[in-house]
């Protein structure tokens, strides 16, 4: 059937008998694709024709297209249908894509959503993020210059992100006369490439030329030799994800706990995988405790058996505690639990990876926070190569092992997008700065268990007669630090308090000196020192600490690991000028020949506190003075 | 065993999905309320994700005060219904400054919709909206994400949007920031009335053919809602057709062009729409002032 009966033939049903129509169209599956292509390949115009062809182009946008097209367009007098999803005004104008951008149409089949992926060096994550939601991949090709680095990286990310179905379209065939020889050549290339690269096992090739329509929705009569599906054929048959999900084990990660009044408790969330029906056991994931589901709850009544892909309410017969970040599994087969992983990130921000630095961590439902450390090794995502690498940077793909602060109910990507993918996001920023995939949990998580003693934290603050705390010294380096803590290490000792003063270049002598200067090192530094301080917090003492501390985030972090209250930020703030006329260690001097690196202040940064519990300014205070105005305000000590 | 979920359902789920997300995550929701067919899908998913409580938030409707007199009654019908408080907020300053949509042009939307939205929220510091925008609405839609975020000053910066991967959103904000969230984001036109349909939702009967009061004004058809303030306002009473018309998309009733038709049943509808030839935003004068980039200009400003 030709392309324009399709049409007449659909339009005829909707004329004459739209109920009918309706209800085909009610029963229509939904496909998620991506397009993939580097520029100029003719992607725009590829999902341009699709909209057209599908009749999803109205009238007024064709008239608007039409003068776009004389105005601004490539092909002359004709049509160009790249116009039609090059959305914003900036892009517009340097006529390239910049963002993922989605589409929409149908066909008497399924409906689609297309994720228009831009294909350039530079946007590697937003491909990424486009296949993330994606069943299908088209990987465009020009026919006349074959498989080239481009095409190379988005099968090589489409097969990470696990897309299972590429199609390799191999576009322009008009340019080449419709050359089965070359064609055939391309598709070889591409075959051996994937096997050579251990990835997408299954692909279909398709010779089509967007701009003329061959073998896009009916099968062309330029292409006798190819006996194939056509792109569309190809698309409305393809299987689709969430039914293959359907037959692995229930999974639902919880999200929201319902509870209008004391007769009614029921757990929201999107089924991963599987499906549940009432009288199923249960377990509820990390507590592991057991019940059986009683109903699934629906403003249009109980379902008698709710599958992956939809959202529910769902009953216990016991009260078990269950909150969001939970996971509701099959009793008989749960999901593993674990704080140490191996895992792939690509990274997404300006800012590279900081090594051990703590970032929010959002998996399904939970949100932990999570560390990680430096890359076993990055992909060139041009030629596969495994690199050695310290960080990671804007579209970097690396290999990590990885630590969360408290265990998390997970599944290997490979099994589960929804319990294997996260993403990463930025303490401070709040900008989402990776996204990650968990392959296994390593196995020294499960070894080392917590041991619990019999006298705690409080009793030895009890026996002490104080408070515990962190009196966390932050500044420049010759900004005082260390001689106003000692100041106030001498109070406190008057005052019969125990303390302990942990000295940065003391430390270094010692439990760090194996580390340097560099971020990575000096984040590992306030950890290991933040760790310490937490220990002698738990043994009842006040601890006083005077680090540079440069970074607002590792400060974050150790304030996030002592109970509340008990983390005294204490800013010393002396311009650098001040400290740096100081020079009582001749670092500034140093640093300012280029002979010491990484100086904070001269060529590495400081992220001054934004709220500091106190704040001292040694310009206009003595040593001493600094030192009472602090015990005033740690005043009472018990 | 397993079955193939339709269109409508993953659709369904999606959205569900979204606002539990927002609801989990955020401090102080609310639902943009417009009263159109994309609000009306909008508010039975909500109803569908947190059954049986009602949604956890409230209804805010941004008035014009120009929005015709069956959205009005359909409104507070359906707020009633479903147990939301419904908030309704009109910019004072507009209406002290008699602001219209036949004296102050590009102003009307400016003054009553885009300030009187950010006035509203701030004024009851909400920290994320509901709002019922669809990617396949217009070409600068096709590229906003399902969360998106607003400086303080209420603007929207295309170039710096969170990447959104798998159904993870990032909701986390600093202070002042806040979220537009859209659960329809993927829904198309044909999808919002094929769920209208299969539901029962109640919708604005304006949507419908009747014969209605009607003028020309500007080379373009409009009903006559309230015609002695149209007579006030453009200083003479238009000349009144009885017309078989109805709306494709609702809004201010002098901004909403009208179109003839007989489809007086939601499949009539449907069919009209499928064998029409022009897209739904064309009733709306707003899209076509400030030329080709104008909704995404108005969105940097922070309109919704």
């Amino acid at each position: 059937m030709s392309e324009a009966d399709t049409i007449y033939k659909t339009d005829a049903l909707i004329a004459e008998d739209i109920d009918a129509y309706l209800e085909t169209h009610q029963h229509k599956s939904l496909l998620r694709f991506i397009t993939c292509g580097s520029v100029d390949d003719g992607k725009s115009t590829l999902i341009g024709r699709l909209l057209y062809d599908s009749k999803m182009i109205f009238e007024d946008q064709l008239e608007a297209l039409q003068a776009d097209s004389k105005r601004v367009g490539t092909q002359g007098q004709e049509i160009d249908f790249a116009l039609l999803v090059d959305g914003l005004a900036a892009e517009r104008e340097q006529g390239i894509t910049i963002d993922v951008a989605y589409r929409f149409f149908a066909t008497e089949k399924r409906k689609f959503i297309v994720a228009d992926c831009p294909g350039h060096e530079q946007y590697t994550r937003n491909m990424v993020t486009g296949a993330s939601t994606a069943d299908l991949a088209i990987l465009l090709v020009d026919a006349r210059k074959g498989i080239i680095v481009q095409t190379r990286r988005h099968a090589y990310l489409a097969h990470l992100i696990g897309v299972k179905n590429i199609v390799l379209a191999v576009n322009k065939m008009d340019l080449i006369d419709y050359d089965q020889a070359r064609y055939d050549a391309i598709c070889d290339d591409f075959r051996a490439f994937v096997r050579e690269a251990g990835i997408a096992e299954n692909f279909t090739c398709i010779p089509i030329s967007g701009l003329a329509g061959d073998n896009i929705t009916s099968r062309s009569a330029n292409t006798p030799w190819y006996g194939g599906e056509t792109l569309m054929e190809h698309l409305e048959t393809v299987e689709l994800n969430n039914t293959d999900d359907q037959s692995k084990a229930f999974r639902l990660p919880v999200q929201w706990v319902n509870r209008p009044n004391l007769d009614f408790r029921g757990f929201s969330g999107l089924i991963s995988t599987g499906s549940v029906k009432p009288g199923d056991a249960i377990r509820v994931l990390p507590s592991g405790k057991t019940s059986t589901v009683t109903k699934i709850v629906t403003l249009e009544g109980e379902l008698e058996e709710a599958v992956a892909g939809q959202s529910v309410t769902i009953c216990f017969a016991d009260e078990v505690d269950c909150s969001r970040g939970n996971v509701i599994a099959t009793a008989d087969n749960p999901p593993e639990v674990s704080d140490q992983f191996e895992s792939t990130i690509v990274w997404m921000d300006d800012d590279p990876l900081h090594v051990g630095r703590s970032y929010w961590l959002k998996l399904g439902t939970q949100m932990v926070s999570a560390t990680v450390q430096q890359p076993k090794y990055t992909v060139n995502v041009n030629t596969m190569e495994h690199l050695a690498a310290k960080t990671l940077e804007l579209n970097a793909i690396g290999v990590v092992e990885l630590a969360t602060d408290k265990p998390i109910v997970f599944e290997p990507y490979t099994t589960s997008r929804a319990l294997g993918g996260y993403i990463l996001i930025d303490k401070i920023t709040n900008r989402t700065v990776g996204a990650g995939m968990l392959h296994f949990s390593l196995r020294r998580a499960q070894n080392v268990h917590w041991q619990a003693t019999d006298i705690g934290r409080d009793e030895h603050a009890n026996l002490k007669n104080q408070k515990p705390r962190v009196l966390w010294f932050t500044g420049l380096s010759g900004s005082g630090k260390s001689t106003i803590a000692n100041e106030v290490e001498k109070r406190l000792n008057l005052m019969n308090r125990h303390t302990f003063l942990l000295d940065g270049d003391n430390v270094r002598h010692g439990l760090n000196k194996d580390l340097g200067f560099t971020e990575a090192d000096r984040i590992e530094n306030i950890r290991r020192v933040g760790e310490v301080a937490k220990l002698m917090t738990d043994a009842g003492l006040i601890v006083l600490t005077a680090f540079i501390s440069p970074f607002r985030a590792e400060r974050d972090m150790v304030r996030a690991m002592m109970p509340e209250g008990e983390f005294v930020e204490i800013f010393v703030d002396t311009p650098l000028e001040v400290a740096e006329e100081r020079d009582v260690k001749g670092l500034y001097k140093k640093a300012r020949s280029g002979a010491l690196k990484n100086f904070t202040g001269i060529d590495s940064p400081y992220e001054a506190p934004l709220n500091p519990e106190i704040r001292v300014n040694t310009v206009e205070m003595t040593a001493a003075d600094a030192a009472e105005h602090i015990i005033r305000l740690l005043m009472p000590l018990k | 065993m397993t079955r193939t979920l339709t269109h409508l359902e993953r659709l369904e789920a999606e959205s569900i999905h979204i606002m539990r997300e927002v609801v989990a995550e955020s401090e102080r929701p609310v639902m943009l309320y417009s009263v159109g067919k994309d609000s009306a899908v909008m508010l039975h998913l909500a109803r569908k994700a947190f059954y049986p409580s009602p949604p956890p938030f409230p209804l805010l409707h941004v008035d014009t005060t120009w929005k015709f007199q069956d959205m009005y009654k359909l409104r507070d019908q359906m707020a009633n219904e479903s147990g939301m408080e419904l908030l309704v907020y009109q910019n004072q300053e507009a209406m002290d400054r008699g602001i219209n949509p036949f004296d102050h042009g590009p102003l009307h939307t400016d003054m009553w919709k885009t300030e009187g939205l950010k006035m509203a929220l701030d004024h009851y510091g909400f920290d994320a909206a509901f709002g019922g925008a669809r990617r396949d609405e217009e070409k600068s839609r096709a590229k906003e994400r399902i969360f998106s975020f607003r400086t303080a000053t209420h603007g929207w910066d295309p170039k710096n949007q969170r990447p959104e991967l798998w159904n993870l959103y990032n909701a986390r904000k600093t202070k002042g920031e806040s979220i537009r969230i859209f659960p329809i984001s993927n829904w198309t036109e044909l999808d919002i009335w094929q769920y209208i349909h299969l539901n029962d939702i109640p919708i604005v009967p304006l949507y419908f053919s009747a014969k209605r009061p009607t003028y020309e004004y500007q080379g373009q058809l409009f009903m006559a809602d309230d015609i002695d303030r149209l007579e006030r306002v453009m200083g003479k009473r238009p000349e009144i057709t009885e017309r078989s018309i109805r709306f494709r998309t609702l809004g201010c009733f002098p901004l909403t062009g009208a179109v003839e038709s007989d489809a007086k049943t939601l499949p009539e509808v449907i069919q009209e729409m499928l064998l029409t030839t022009t897209s739904e935003r064309q009733g709306r004068v707003i899209d076509k002032d400030g030329g080709d980039a104008s909704m995404e200009k108005k969105k940097q400003e922070g309109y919704f």
